[in-house]
Parts: structure tokens; C-alpha cells; sequence
């Protein structure tokens, strides 16, 4: 079906979106419209954090945002954190910790931790267990995400290179 | 950080950094995973592709009266209605039964059941299509009650009793000096897995239909999706599609044979994603348990005799009860020398969900009751309770339960001492934050007690009573190149990862590639399920890789004209010993040598009348520590801090064995004091991430690791035992006991619930 057409800016680029249903989340214009499926859809209701991207730089669950509610607004997805063919520090800290096993929530992890190191470089245990508690991980037990967290961490404070 | 210490403690770090056995070598999908682009089977997209739908029974049991879906079928957009009798070959599936219906005919028995599919061209088509179709039910009293199964009149053509074991062992006579009883309760635990089940069927030419899905076994859904579909099992062709976690809730079929059916009535590709809610209805899940158990002594602590009475909810359809039912009673007096025993293992069906594998299955869940006995005898004793258990803790030579010998290694007496001895680290909470109620801020400090207290467990390794268990693996070298295939299933337990190091370690190679898992290239892998895959695909792999080498090796002498015994393989090198022979792997690859092979372990025996028999292959043991703080006022527990001993014979990849007993405990954790899934007559009444709650990185403590326990396991691939289920054996133990011990209270039942605290609750 069409639909009046609405653009979002996802990864510093603009998509028009001109196909679909206008109720369409924007998980769901990510995953299936403009091919970007990093963002995870496990529990579509804001409890698992595996869809989680910046909205002007905050962090939201992608299955709870109108698509069309997003025009304006700087989205940045999994995919666009690091330039084609290279890993972000938190992508490179995740790799080296063994912190992914399954994967599903990893993309999640990998926001969330992004936009606590942007405000905090030195987290300690409890902020760090605080900031990634909205991203439910069933493989890990968080043990090696919490290592990676510390790995990047460390290299933003420039002490480590990851 | 915890995290670190644990990694410098127990020399988990990389040793060297190499990429053979032994060191922490990177996952090969890591890469893809963090940056999004590993396509997960939710992932698939083709541009003809058509989406499907389900339809469940609303009711726990029910007649179907009628079924229109004359209304449904006209919506624009709609390609597919179908149902019961659309189903072209058996009507019926099940991983050892055939009594699970594809889509329901004259009945339900489960909430949630299959009635009605459909394809659509989008998701919001086929709502409307599904919400379209009228169902008339006549509903019928479920049946809910396992201890009533038994009696009840059949709700399925098969009866009500799945499996009855009456395991009897030694002399049933003899009675101990102290005896203590308890009846214990264990909650429905759903898997959780975060990839939610999905996948895609597209018709193939001649008939037949590749279906791309997240499952435990390709080979087994295989089959059983080919006789559901009415077609030989090599029309039949499924490709593992990216698995996000399993831990045996995808061991059953879900959508297989309806994304097939949409497919071929179609003529498109077929993609379907269940929602969570839909989720927790598409999948079995733990066995719920009531345990009674009778523990006989003497008063220096020798154990005498263990009776009890296990009874566990199967829910309307077999899938694996008979094997859950199997390890419960044979595991049932847990870790120790038993020498007389009365154990009788009863599985019923019910109108309640369906139950199947999880994580660790039938020990879980009598490890919690055995592991309650323990401390009430060592109450009953005046005795310490790690005492008590290291007087009876099982060894290599001792009997179990079943009168079978372990011949392989068994360090119970390890597990329990390196992690009573290992320091703690706990602290004292200061921050409310890490107080029991974390971020609701809602704990007293001075209502806060902590408890301390150890669980001890063990379970077989690989396939039981047997069964015909093997792996099949292919490697072929070409230009030094190490090839794999081999159609195990990575659920994100790091399959890949060991392939990598198995091939590098026999090869010498610099390079693997390992085929995707497909019941076309290769045959069965067998389950990744009951902690076997290391064993099995990992010995497969080793195995082809080592009939390489030998053809390799066979080849440089025969060309060379040198003996064979005389040539080694080294760092990319055939190799003289005599040093007067060189030659590198690429060149003498060049025509590629390959080697197909089938694993099987040490064969095992039945079960016969009395329970008794050789019919497990391999133990594992674990211990766990746990520390406990609870607000006694609120009924809030926050778990500290966890200790961990296990017994794995040989470490191949450290970090991933770390990956593995942290995870573990978190599922452990999860079920000790926060994960059921709550029954109301029969319906599901939390299948929503919001209500079903999963453990947290707030919920979950730091997990010490106090000794990983490498004693090599003869038989094993390098020595190896699989690691995934001891964690979540011992952990739910160890909380459970730790609140006891910080409250006072019996606590009889997990999930242990704030009412259960406040008002001393527990089993029913």
C-alpha cells in the first residue's frame, strides 16, 4: 500500500519512505524497509533493549517509536556507529571480552554501552549494571559484556588500545 | 571488576594468544554479531516472499465445533488459510512421540495450539486475516492437575501417563538411624531465548521445499517435517538459519511444517516471526516438579538410603518427558554414594502447556530437592553441611542409583572444596542500588540478613538408555585450506569457534572454513542439547581431521619414498624427523584430500524393570556458593555473589567455558528467585517480557570462578566434558539454600516468591 511519504535521516542519511502502513514502528521501517536488520526485534514492547538505537543521540527502543513520528531526527543505528569494514571501541571490546555468545542482544548491548562511555568514561560497577539493565541478555550473564564495558572504557580513557 | 579478577584468578586469559586448544581464540561470528549484519533466521528477506501467521486455541481443551474461514480467505492481500486437513502427510509430530497435531483437528489440549495458518503480504494482513476466522469451540474442563492425571479420564488418545520409572537399588530393608523428609516444588521456567522463533520456506522445483530455520537438530526436524508434508526426507531440505539461543526450547518443532505447507500451497517463500507473546505459547518449556523425598543416615553421616516420588507436569504432549523423567530419577539422590535407593519418576500429561527441554533437565530440578535434603540432614546431624557432602560425594569406581559404575572422572570432592575455599569478595551494600529492590529504593538495611550457603550437583553428558548417538563431519584439505562440514547447530554456544581450533590443532592450518549447517551436505550432527556437542561434533571434527592428516602423511612418505612412521606434521610442515624432508601443506594439498567420518560414544544400555542399567556415557559436577542478602520485611532477595567450581575435564577455549558458567548461573539465578511461568487453569497468564521477568544485569551478581577442574575424560575429544548445563544445575540450589539460611525458613519451592519470605509459604 502507499502512504503519504515521510524521510528519516538513519546513519547520516536521508531514505524516503513512501510504501507500507502508516503505523509501522520504526524497528520495523529499519528491519524491512531501508534493509538494516542489526536492530533486534525479541520482545517488541520496550522491555529487552535488543532494538535499541539514538535518537538525537538518546537512546530508545526502536519498537516503540512511530516511524513516521522520527522525521527530523538523527537516527543512528548498529550499523552506523562505525565506518564500513571497521569495529567501534565498544564493537572491538565485545569481540575481545568473548562477550557475545548468541548475538541477538548484542547490537542492543553495543548502543547502550556506546551512549554511557559518550558520558562517563570511568563507570563503575553499579552504573555500568545500571546503564545496561534495560538490555536483556539470556546467554552471557552479563559477566564478559561487563568486561567489555571495562575494555572500552579503558581505551576511551586512553590507557588501553583496544 | 569481578569479571577481571575471575579472568587473572583461574588463568582464563589467552595463554599465548594462539588459535589451537586451550586458548580463548575470538568467535569467527563476532565480527558479524556486533555489527549487526549476522543474519539471524528473523532476518531473512526474499523479494517474493510471503508472511505467515497462527492461530491458537484460546482454551486449555476444547472441541473444535466448526472452523469458517470463508471470510478470512477474501481479504485482498490474503494468498492462505489453512488447517487441520490441509496437513498433507502425518497429522502428527513429536522428538519421540508423534502425538503433537500440526494443527489441531476435532480438539485442543493446550492454550495456545495451533488451529489455523496463514500468508499474507504483510503482518498487519495477516492480524486481520487471523483475527477473521471463526472458530466455534465447545470448551471442556482442562485437565491441571498432574497429581490427578493419572486418574482423570485420557485427554489424548495415548492416556495420561507418559513414563513411569520405579528405580530400585540395593537393599530395601535397610533403614538409617536419622531420617528427614521433605516435599518440594519447582515452577514452570520458560527458555527466554532472545531470537524470537522465526524462519522462511521456499518451494523448490520437483515438489519439494528448503526450509532456512533456527533449530537444535537439523536432521531430526527433517524428518519430521518430511512426514508431516507427505514427502521423502530428501525433498525435505533445511539450512540452519541464525539461532538466537535455544537452551532446548528448540529442540521441538514450532513453525516448521507451516511455513513448509504456506510455502508449497502458495508457490512464494514464506517468512513467519513469532511475537514474544506467541513465543512462549510456540515452545515447551520446563517441567514443573513436585518431589517428595525421604533421606535415611547414619549418625556419623553415611548416607543409607534415599527414597522419593517425583512427579513432573508434561503438559498435553510428550516431546522429550520420557528422557526429562529418565535423568530426574536417576539423578534424583544427586552427587552421592547411595547405596539403597526407592525412586519412582512419574511424567503425566495435562491440559497445561506443553513441557519439554531445558537447560539441564530432570537434574535441575532434583538437584534443588536433594540439595534441600542435604542441609535438613545435616541439621538433623548437628553436622557441618559441606562435611556431610564430601563424606558421601560420588567418585571415579562408585555406584549410582541405577547400579552403574563410573568409570570416567568424577571430581565431586574437587568441585566442593575449591569453592568453599575460595575467597569472597561480597561486600556489604552501601549503595541502595544493590540493596534487595535495587533501583525501587524500597529495602530497610536494618531488615537485611545475608545467608551463605553450597549446592553440589552432577548429570550426564550426551544422549541416554541406548540411544543410537553419533556425529557426522567432513573435512576436506585443499591448498592448505581446512575445510569443515558438519550440520551442528550453533546456538550461541561457540560450536564455530572449537571447529576453528580442532581443525588447527590436528592441521597445523592457518585457515578454516566452516560449511553452513545443512541436512544436504552432511549427515546428523545429533542435538545441540544435553551438553553433548563438544563430545560429539567436536570428536567428529577431530576424527576427520585426523584421517586427513594420516592420508596426508601417507601421501608425502609415499611420494617421497620415506617412512611413514618417520613423518610428522608441523606448523604448516610435513616434516622428517630425521630433518631431511620438508614439505609445506599448500603444495602437498594441491589435490585436496578429504575424509568423511561418523562419531559415536561409548554405546549405553537401557533402563530395565528396576531402573537399573549402564545408560549414561559421562558425568559432570558442579558446586556453587551462594551469598544472599534478603529484606525479611519485603520478602526482596538480591543475590551477592556466586562461587563456582566445576568439573570439565579440559578447558578447550577458556573464555567461552567462562561464557558458559556465567550464563549458566543466570539462568539458574533466574529460576532460583524471579522466573515462572504462572498457570491460571491451565492459561498462561505472564507471556510477556514485562511479566515473565529474566534476570537482569542489576538481578545478576558477579560470578567467581574458583576452579575449573581438568581432569581429562577418557573417551572425550582432548579430554573435554561439555560445560553448558552444570551452572544452571547447582546455582537455583545454592540461591534457594542461601535464603533459607539468611531466613530460617524451609522455603520449600522455587521460584522462591517475596509471599513465601514474608509469610513462610512454599510447596503446596
Amino acid at each position: 500500500m502507499s502512504i503519504d511519504p515521510y524521510a528519516l535521516t538513519v546513519n547520516g542519511r536521508e531514505h524516503e519512505i513512501s510504501e507500507g502502513w502508516p503505523g509501522e514502528s520504526l524497528l520495523w521501517v529499519l528491519r524491512e524497509r531501508l534493509g538494516l536488520p542489526g536492530s533486534k526485534n525479541a520482545c517488541e514492547e520496550g522491555e529487552c533493549g535488543s532494538c535499541s538505537v539514538r535518537l538525537d543521540g538518546e537512546i530508545v527502543c526502536s519498537c516503540l517509536v512511530l516511524a513516521a513520528s522520527a522525521v527530523g531526527q538523527e537516527i543512528t543505528t548498529v550499523e552506523g556507529i562505525a565506518p564500513d569494514g571497521t569495529l567501534s571501541d565498544v564493537q572491538q571490546a565485545f569481540v575481545d571480552a568473548g562477550a557475545v555468545q548468541c548475538g541477538f542482544c548484542t547490537p542492543g548491548l553495543v548502543m547502550a554501552i556506546d551512549v554511557l562511555l559518550d558520558s562517563d568514561t570511568d563507570p563503575d560497577d553499579l552504573t555500568v549494571r545500571e546503564a545496561i539493565s534495560g538490555n536483556l541478555c539470556r546467554c552471557t550473564g552479563y559477566g564478559r559484556v561487563i568486561e567489555a564495558v571495562n575494555l572500552a572504557a579503558a581505551s576511551r580513557r586512553g590507557e588501553t588500545d583496544l | 571488576m569481578s569479571g577481571t579478577r575471575t579472568t587473572d584468578r583461574t588463568g582464563v586469559a589467552p595463554r599465548t594468544g594462539g588459535p589451537g586448544i586451550g586458548e580463548s581464540v575470538p568467535r569467527p561470528d563476532g565480527v558479524p554479531k556486533v555489527t549487526g549484519s549476522f543474519a539471524f533466521s528473523s532476518d531473512l528477506w526474499h523479494d517474493r516472499m510471503l508472511w505467515g501467521g497462527t492461530l491458537r486455541s484460546p482454551h486449555p481443551s476444547a472441541r473444535i465445533v466448526s472452523v469458517d474461514i470463508g471470510a478470512a480467505v477474501t481479504i485482498t492481500g490474503v494468498h492462505a488459510v489453512l488447517l487441520h486437513d490441509d496437513v498433507p502427510g502425518s497429522k502428527a509430530y513429536g522428538l519421540e512421540h508423534s502425538d503433537q497435531q500440526v494443527l489441531a483437528g476435532e480438539v485442543v489440549r493446550h492454550e495456545g495450539e495451533p488451529v489455523a495458518i496463514v500468508a499474507a503480504d504483510h503482518p498487519e494482513t495477516v492480524r486481520r486475516a487471523l483475527d477473521a476466522i471463526v472458530v466455534e469451540y465447545e470448551v471442556v474442563d482442562p485437565l491441571t492437575d498432574p497429581a490427578a492425571a493419572e486418574t482423570a479420564p485420557p485427554i489424548h488418545p495415548d492416556g495420561n501417563l507418559i513414563r513411569r520409572i520405579h528405580l530400585r537399588h540395593g537393599d530395601q530393608q535397610v533403614v538409617g538411624e536419622v531420617q528427614v523428609e521433605g516435599t518440594y516444588e519447582v515452577g514452570m521456567q520458560d527458555q527466554a531465548f532472545l531470537g524470537p522463533e522465526s524462519g522462511m520456506a521456499i518451494p523448490a522445483e520437483g515438489g519439494g521445499v528448503d526450509l532456512y530455520i533456527a533449530t537444535q537438530w537439523l536432521h531430526a526436524d527433517r524428518d519430521q517435517v518430511a512426514a508431516c508434508l507427505g514427502l521423502r526426507p530428501e525433498r525435505v531440505r533445511l539450512t540452519l538459519a541464525g539461532v538466537g539461543g535455544a537452551f532446548g526450547a528448540r529442540e521441538d518443532l514450532s513453525m516448521h511444517v507451516h511455513l513448509c505447507m504456506l510455502a508449497m500451497h502458495t508457490g512464494r517463500p514464506v517468512k513467519m516471526v513469532y511475537s514474544r507473546e506467541e513465543s512462549f505459547h510456540g515452545h515447551v518449556h520446563r517441567h514443573p516438579a513436585r518431589m517428595w523425598y525421604r533421606h535415611h543416615a547414619d549418625r556419623d553421616g553415611t548416607l543409607v538410603r534415599v527414597e522419593a516420588r517425583l512427579l513432573l507436569d508434561g503438559g498435553a504432549y510428550a516431546s522429550s518427558s520420557s528422557a526429562v523423567i529418565a535423568n530426574a530419577t536417576c539423578f534424583a539422590a544427586g552427587p552421592y554414594r547411595v547405596p539403597s535407593a526407592d525412586i519412582e519418576g512419574v511424567v503425566v500429561r495435562t491440559n497445561n502447556p506443553p513441557c519439554g527441554a531445558m537447560r539441564g533437565f530432570g537434574a535441575v530440578q532434583t538437584c534443588f530437592a536433594h540439595e534441600a535434603q542435604m542441609d535438613l540432614l545435616a541439621g538433623a546431624l548437628g553436622m557441618d553441611p559441606v562435611e556431610l557432602r564430601l563424606r558421601n560425594v560420588l567418585a571415579t569406581g562408585d555406584r549410582l542409583v541405577t547400579g552403574q559404575a563410573i568409570t570416567g572422572t568424577a571430581p565431586g570432592a574437587e568441585v566442593i572444596r575449591t569453592c568453599v575455599d575460595h575467597p569472597s569478595a561480597a561486600s556489604i551494600a552501601e549503595d541502595p542500588m544493590a540493596l534487595p529492590g535495587g533501583a525501587g529504593r524500597t529495602a530497610d538495611p536494618a531488615h537485611v540478613v545475608r545467608g551463605e550457603a553450597l549446592a553440589v550437583g552432577f548429570k550426564n553428558l550426551m544422549f541416554s538408555e541406548g540411544f543410537d548417538d553419533y556425529s557426522s563431519a567432513a573435512c576436506r584439505l585443499a591448498d592448505g585450506v581446512a575445510t569443515i562440514t558438519c550440520a551442528c547447530a550453533e546456538v550461541g554456544q561457540g560450536f564455530v569457534t572449537l571447529v576453528q581450533q580442532i581443525a588447527h590443532e590436528v592441521l597445523g592450518v592457518q585457515e578454516v572454513v566452516l560449511e553452513p549447517a545443512s541436512t544436504e551436505t552432511i549427515g546428523s550432527a545429533g542435538s545441540t542439547s544435553a551438553s553433548r556437542q563438544t563430545w560429539m561434533s567436536g570428536g567428529a571434527v577431530q576424527k576427520a581431521c585426523e584421517e586427513v592428516r594420516a592420508r596426508l602423511l601417507a601421501r608425502v612418505a609415499d611420494e617421497h619414498g620415506v617412512e611413514l612412521d618417520g613423518l610428522v606434521l608441523v606448523d604448516g610442515l610435513v616434516a622428517s624427523l630425521t630433518g631431511d624432508l620438508e614439505v609445506d601443506l599448500v603444495s602437498a594439498t594441491s589435490d585436496p584430500i578429504h575424509a568423511e567420518v561418523e562419531f559415536r560414544h561409548a554405546p549405553t544400555s537401557p533402563l530395565d524393570e528396576d531402573g537399573q542399567g549402564d545408560a549414561h556415557v559421562s558425568f559432570a559436577f558442579s558446586a556453587h556458593r551462594a551469598i544472599v542478602d534478603v529484606d525479611v520485611g519485603l520478602g526482596l532477595v538480591k543475590v551477592v555473589e556466586l562461587t563456582t567450581s566445576q568439573d570439565v575435564g579440559r578447558v578447550l577455549n577458556p573464555v567461552q567455558v567462562v561464557g558458559q558458567l556465567e550464563g549458566g548461573a543466570a539462568q539458574g539465578v533466574g529460576l532460583a528467585v524471579m522466573e515462572e511461568v504462572q498457570l491460571s487453569d491451565g492459561r498462561i497468564r505472564n507471556a510477556s517480557f514485562t511479566d515473565y521477568l529474566v534476570p537482569t544485569a542489576l538481578d545478576m551478581p558477579p560470578v567467581e570462578i574458583a576452579a575449573l577442574i581438568e581432569q581429562p575424560e577418557p573417551g572425550a575429544p582432548f579430554g573435554a566434558k561439555g560445560v553448558g548445563e552444570p551452572p544452571t544445575i547447582t546455582s537455583t540450589a545454592a540461591v534457594a539454600a542461601a535464603i533459607r539460611a539468611a531466613t530460617g525458613l524451609a522455603l520449600p519451592r522455587v521460584p522462591v516468591r517475596p509471599s513465601d519470605i514474608v509469610f513462610g509459604g512454599g510447596a503446596t
